[in-house]
This record gives C-alpha cells, structure tokens and sequence, in this order.
C-alpha cells in the first residue's frame, strides 16, 4: 500500500444522490465575476435526462481560464471575493433543471486551439460525474480549426458549442437520447 | 436499453427487493461469463431505477487533457475554517450517535499525494436522517448535527474528519429500499480531470448486497474499494473510534517533473 511506485486503480465514483443541496453550493458559486463586470457574459443551460425532461436535480461546476487565457491560481472558490477571478464555478439546477453561471467568455490557453471551459456533471441517478467542455461561438474558424472538435464526430459536434442568444451563451447537457452531450474520458484511448 | 415493463419513475418503489436481487444476480453472472475487470460503477444500472434515463448511451469520447483541464481549481484556509473538519462541534451541543474519526490519504494513482486540496463530505445523522427539505424519512433530525465537513489535505494527502457514524435510511427506489451506511466525499486531484465524488461504506454492512447503488460497481474487488476499514490506532481512548480510507484518483497527465513544481 505504501509503494510509491506501483500504479493504483482509482477509487470508484458514486452518485450524488438526491442530498447534496445543503453541502456543496455555496452563496455565489455560480457567480465567477459581478454582473457588473464589464466582460460579464452569461452561460446558462438546462440539463434534461432521456425523455427530454428537466433533472431537477443536478449539480454542474465550471472551471476555466480568464479572458486572456490565464489559468487562476487563486484561492476563494468556495468564500468568494468579487474581485478576485478563481476560475471556478458551481451550482445547483433549479427545479426546472436549469443552471445559470456569470463568467467571462475564456481565451485560449495555447495557440490554434479554440478556448472552452470545462464542465462537470453529477445528478441523482448518475452513477458517476460526467464531464464536458463548452466552447463558445466567438470565432467560427478557430472553432473549424480546433483539433479536438475536428475529431468529433460530425453529427455530435454542436452538442460541445454553446448557442447564442440575447442574454449570453446556452449549453444545453442532455445526459441521453437524441442529442446526447457529448462527455469525455481522459485515460488511454479505447 | 430500457425495457418497456421498467418503471422509471423514480418514486414508483414497483419492484420487490427479491426482484432487484434477481436482476443484481443477472447482471452479475453476466460479468462474471465476460471475464473482463471493471474498475468503475456502471452508469447504465437497471436495478439503481434513476439511472435508465440518466446515463449516457454512448461511450465516453476520448480527450487530452489541454488547458485547464490539466490542473485543478485552487483552495486554501481562506475557503476552509479550522473547525470545519470536526462534524460534532458544529450546532450548539454533541450531536447523537458513535462519535467516530474516519481519516486517509488521497493519492493520485501513480502513489503521489494530494496536498492541499479540499476534501468535502455530507452525511445523515446517527438516525439515518439528511438535513434537508426532501428527506421526509420519519427519523428525528438531530439539531446538533448538520452532517457538512470540509477539510484541506496536508502535505502527505491525509485528511481527517470527526463526525458520528450515519445510519442506513430507506429510500424508494423499490419496496423496501435501505441505503447502507455511508458518507458521501467530493474530490479534487491535481488535474480537473480526477474530479470526482464518492460514498464511503462501513465494514461488514448487511445492506451490501441489497443496494443497487454499492452493486453498480459490479466487480467485488473495486466495490470494496469503497469500504472503510476499522483501524483501532485511530480509534481515541474514551472518546471515539476510528476508520481507515485511502482515495486513489485517476493518474496524473502531466510528467513527475512538472508535477514536483
């Protein structure tokens, strides 16, 4: 057990359950700047199951660069700072499975890639955290060029691409059926 | 996928326990005939009823880590209180129930530790009884414990709770549903990517068997990777017991030498 070279396998995940409410939200964990802030966008979604209907009961988290595709090293996710950009983000859905963050649109954080912000999801009924990346539709040929999107499937490309609309961005998480999200494993590959 | 004779309202309670036994059993055996090792739960797992409709029917899309991904969040004692850790101490008075110290490490899976990171747990009270408005469970809440702890990892990944020990509460995922005992713990690695959230078992629980959620891990050896172990030199004189849990999270992407920095 205390051979520090040997690989370990990883404990298992296990769902959220239905509990959650009152340990991990906390007062302005969907809130990463002001709404004042001057590059405040909005980033807001619902998270349906396989019949298309809201999962009231969801916990999604955001992590992501800043504007200019700096990675946050600071402390206070969780006692927040209005001035200080932690990068990180977490909410609970509503009762009608809907999430809403105040961020600022990510930049890149290398050359030719196109800027996302990573996304977990837990819910009752997951059995283990999902997780996904969101890219924004800024820049339609810096999207083309990213070479993970180029390695999505065609017909599932548009699931990891918020849409626009007069408040912000939407990114909807469908955990099953048509449009099913695309969610990401980072081990070896299959 | 679904079968059209699963319920899957989540309040239904439909099928007797004797039921889900038998498709715990089936999906079992299937397992056992494949001879391949699983290391997670299933995410499609009929028995666990909110999962039909909740899981991902296609497989997980490979991604390299890039950017973000590739390093976690960052807390520190300004997110976390020093009384935070102690679960028994948190309401006014002592809460009721076998006080208890559970403790470990949090190791990534080529054995480095977790330092600093924020360890987060929730639990029922002694009573089998969540502080929260959608446990209706007729058991009494407990209005010294609200079963909410947080604590940073030292420098060799070790975090240390004191808390009392939950008790099992029945829930309506089919006829006569009992959870087994279990606190639920929130994880960060080094990297985003080991994100994760769990539930820590106890030794020798006779719901084991019978809870399609421990059971969604479907191979014994990973599911008893879940179970605490009851370790009498953290146990305290007069004052509590103790268990033992290490937390392995999934390997680093980055090389040792960056991961030292």
């Amino acid at each position: 057990m205390s051979d520090p070279t040997s690989p370990r396998v990883a404990t298992p995940g296990q769902t959220i359950g239905p509990f959650f409410g009152y340990a991990l939200p906390v007062e302005g964990g969907e809130q990463l700047v002001p709404a004042q802030h001057p590059g405040a966008v909005r980033l807001r979604g619902t998270v349906y199951d396989g019949h298309g209907d809201p999962v009231p009961d969801a916990l999604v988290e955001i992590w992501q660069a800043d504007a200019d595709g700096r990675t946050p090293t600071a402390e206070g996710s969780l006692r927040r700072d209005p001035f200080e950009f932690t990068g990180f983000g977490r909410t609970p859905v509503d009762p009608a499975g809907r999430y809403t963050f105040t961020t600022v649109a990510p930049g890149a954080t290398a050359p030719g890639r196109a800027p996302f912000v990573a996304m977990t999801v837990f819910a009752r009924g997951l059995l283990d955290r999902l997780l996904t990346r969101v890219y924004l539709p800024l820049d339609e040929a810096v999207l083309a060029a990213d070479p993970f999107l180029a390695g999505v499937p065609e017909d599932r490309r548009h699931t990891l691409v918020a849409t626009r609309d007069e408040h912000g961005f939407v990114f909807d998480v469908r955990l099953q059926g048509e449009d099913e999200t695309v969610f990401l494993s980072h081990g070896s590959p299959a | 996928m679904t079968t059209s004779t699963t319920d899957t309202a989540p309040d239904a309670a439909a099928a007797t326990q004797a039921s889900i036994d038998a498709e715990i059993a089936g999906i079992r055996e299937e397992y056992d005939a494949a001879g391949r090792e699983e290391t997670r739960p299933r995410l499609d797992y009929p028995p666990y009823r909110s999962s039909l409709l909740r899981h991902p029917t296609k497989d997980l899309h490979h991604a390299d880590p890039e950017g973000v991904e590739l390093v976690a969040p960052v807390f520190g004692h300004r997110d976390v209180g020093t009384t935070e850790a102690d679960l028994t101490i948190q309401h006014g008075g002592d809460p009721v129930g076998e006080r208890m110290v559970v403790t470990g490490r949090v190791l990534d899976a080529d054995g480095r530790p977790v330092r600093h990171q924020l360890v987060e747990v929730w639990q029922a009270n002694a009573a089998g009884r969540y502080i929260h408005q959608r446990d209706q469970h007729p058991a009494p809440v407990d209005p010294h414990f609200t079963g909410v702890g947080r604590c940073l990892t030292d420098a060799e990944g070790t975090y240390r709770f004191t808390t009392v020990k939950p008790g099992p509460y029945p829930w309506k995922n089919h006829r006569n549903a009992w959870r087994p005992a279990h606190i639920h713990f929130s994880l960060f690695g080094t990297e985003f990517t080991q994100r994760m959230i769990t539930q820590m078992y106890f030794p020798g629980d006779p719901l084991f068997a019978l809870d399609p959620i421990y059971q969604a891990i479907v191979d014994p050896r990973a599911r008893e990777r879940l179970v605490a172990a009851y370790d009498h030199d953290v146990t305290q004189h007069e004052w509590a017991t103790g268990y033992r849990w290490d937390i392995v999270l999934t390997g680093t992407h980055r090389t040792p030498m960056e991961a030292e920095q």
